[in-house]
């Protein structure tokens, strides 16, 4: 007799099929039009590489350029700071036993995610006027670390919880301070899940278009914000290069976290 | 989600007594950042605006007035329900609960189907599903523009193809913001679920069909009562940024398409800015949100009880 197969429902191979057409199609024909030799979006005029000498060498590359190293030194630095932090909360919540306001403090942390983005950039906005902040870079610095504290701690406190005290118990059993249990034994333990925290972390910020272009001030742009700029001016071959290009960067970074989240895996 | 809970879970206290120093810095952070912000918000929306945006501190119930009442040209008609906001947070709502209920039919199948695979093929599944939602949403809603514009390669096959014989017109209207709700966030309705469906015991099937249940039947009855909290945090996510979202609606969409997040980005940026008037909007924007989150978090513990 055949055994019926459980798992199996006809149709759903159809459906996983539509949802993967749907979730890229739009990105592969914007990467395929990006090599479009003619100067129109429409019409194809042969392959070449001339948008993207146009986004490094072109009339707009250096408003391009300094949006982009305001994106990328913005990235990196709101990464780190909320990885800093994140990671200090996890210790806290995860290593050091009940302590008074811990549900409350739980909340905190996932607040940023609960309120609506539009949300933090209308309150943010008010905040920086109200207490004389022009906008900037160091306004955008502020309102990404704090958004971007519940992504990193997320991978952190669920690596933390992984890890077994009993390391640190042995480490401080052989008179280790608590700082060199954390330092020598905990935090080699935890890098893959803070890795991980700060690529999501970087990734969040760079990706944040609403609370910067509320914040960010005038003459300031992110990459986002100078894209969205161009772009209600209608759609131009150079931006669907940088789109690419920008496509390219994301698909490294998936490969790069999943790498690092299978080797964390193997060494549990 | 469970594995989050506060409190619980882990019991370590080898730093016990550094809590607070260990927290500081987020309390810091997030309290002046982000609460302190909204508080101003929720004052701001109390004020009376100042022309060219900005407030004036005096005290004023405009805002909300402005939001729901219509007192005529000089205001000095008897008031009326003003309906241009309702309707505008109402479009929100419907489309955002539309887009959550497609990603919900799309996604539970995908989710289903890369759940079932081996291992090996599994994570190379999850991988191509996670790709895009890593990839800037900016860039992907634009790309969808390109698409489905009228002059977009979508359009040109299928007038190419004979199936049509004028472009679809797809562009610039709710059906446009529809598909790039649902193509935003569909990536946060599959994996929540997917974890749901890898942790089901397929024992609960096999007891299903031994007692001659069909294969529907035993997704209806069974499966799909079992893997719930996963549909239900699946549509949390997708329905919560779909409410307030901004880059799809303008994005995609038109006048007529006209979404909560442009009411608010409009009273902030445009010239004709009202800074009372936007806070208000954000507020009851996030009243809403509140009160589904609650709802959520309610149902939550109720399962943990039961």
């Amino acid at each position: 007799m055949k055994q019926l197969d459980l798992r199996r429902f006809p149709g759903f191979f159809a459906i996983t099929l539509l949802c993967v057409v749907v979730l890229y199609a739009p990105l592969l024909v914007v990467s395929v039009y990006s090599f479009n030799a003619s100067t129109s979006i429409t019409n194809w005029g042969g392959v070449s590489l001339e948008w993207y000498v146009d986004v490094f060498t072109g009339p707009e590359s250096p408003k391009f350029q300094r949006a982009a190293m305001n994106s990328l030194i913005i990235a990196v630095l709101a990464g780190l700071c909320a990885t800093l932090i994140a990671t200090s909360a996890a210790v806290a919540m995860h290593r050091a036993g009940r302590f008074k306001g811990k549900t409350a403090t739980f909340a905190l942390i996932n607040l940023p995610l609960m309120v609506p983005e539009v949300v933090t950039a209308v309150a943010s906005l008010i905040f920086f006027t109200a207490i004389g902040f022009s906008g900037g870079v160091g306004t955008i610095l502020l309102a990404h670390i704090t958004f971007c504290i519940p992504f990193a701690y997320l991978p952190i406190a669920a690596r933390m919880q992984s890890v077994p005290d009993s390391y640190e118990q042995a480490a401080m059993d052989l008179y280790a301070t608590p700082w060199e249990a954390f330092r020598l034994v905990l935090l080699p333990l935890m890098m893959p899940g803070i890795f991980s925290g700060f690529l999501l972390a970087f990734i969040i910020s760079l990706d944040d278009f609403l609370i910067t272009n509320f914040v960010k001030g005038a003459g300031v742009e992110t990459l986002p914000t100078a894209i969205f700029g161009a772009v209600k001016q209608g759609i131009k071959p150079n931006i669907m290069a940088i789109s690419t290009l920008m496509l390219g960067v994301s698909v490294v970074f998936v490969t790069l976290s999943w790498l690092i989240g299978r080797s964390g895996q193997a060494k549990t | 989600m469970a594995a989050m809970a506060p409190g619980g879970a882990s019991s370590s206290e080898i730093y016990k007594g550094n809590a607070s120093r260990l927290l500081l810095p987020t309390w810091v952070v997030i309290g002046v950042f982000l609460l302190v912000p909204v508080a101003l918000m929720a004052t701001y929306s109390f004020l009376t605006k100042e022309f060219r945006g900005g407030v004036i501190w005096e005290f004023s119930l405009a805002a909300y007035d402005q939001f729901f009442l219509n007192r005529g040209l000089f205001g000095d008609e008897p008031p009326r329900i003003e309906w241009t906001y309702i309707t505008i947070f109402w479009r929100s709502i419907w489309q955002a609960g539309l887009a959550t209920l497609l990603c919900l039919l799309i996604g539970f199948p995908t989710a289903w189907f890369i759940a079932t695979r081996e291992a090996r093929m599994r994570t190379v599944w999850l991988l191509i599903v996670t790709v895009p939602y890593w990839v800037n949403l900016l860039i992907r809603t634009v790309s969808m523009k390109f698409l489905i514009r009228d002059e977009g390669p979508l359009n040109a096959m299928l007038l190419w193809s004979g199936l049509i014989d004028q472009p679809l017109g797809l562009i610039n209207t709710n059906l446009a913001v529809q598909l790039g709700l649902f193509y935003s966030y569909l990536p946060f309705m599959v994996l929540p679920i997917y974890a749901a469906v890898e942790r089901y015991d397929f024992a609960l099937s096999e007891a299903a069909a031994d007692l001659y249940a069909g294969r529907w039947t035993t997704l209806r009855l069974v499966i799909l009562p079992v893997v719930k909290p996963g549909l239900i945090a699946g549509c949390i996510l997708v329905f919560v940024p779909s409410l307030g979202a901004f880059l799809a609606p303008d994005l995609l969409g038109g006048a007529k398409s006209f979404m909560i997040g442009s009411l608010i980005e409009e009273q902030f940026k445009g010239a004709a800015g009202n800074w009372p008037f936007g806070a208000a909007a954000a507020m009851i924007l996030m009243s809403i949100v509140m009160v589904v989150l609650l709802v959520y978090a309610r149902s939550q513990t109720r399962e943990a009880k039961a």
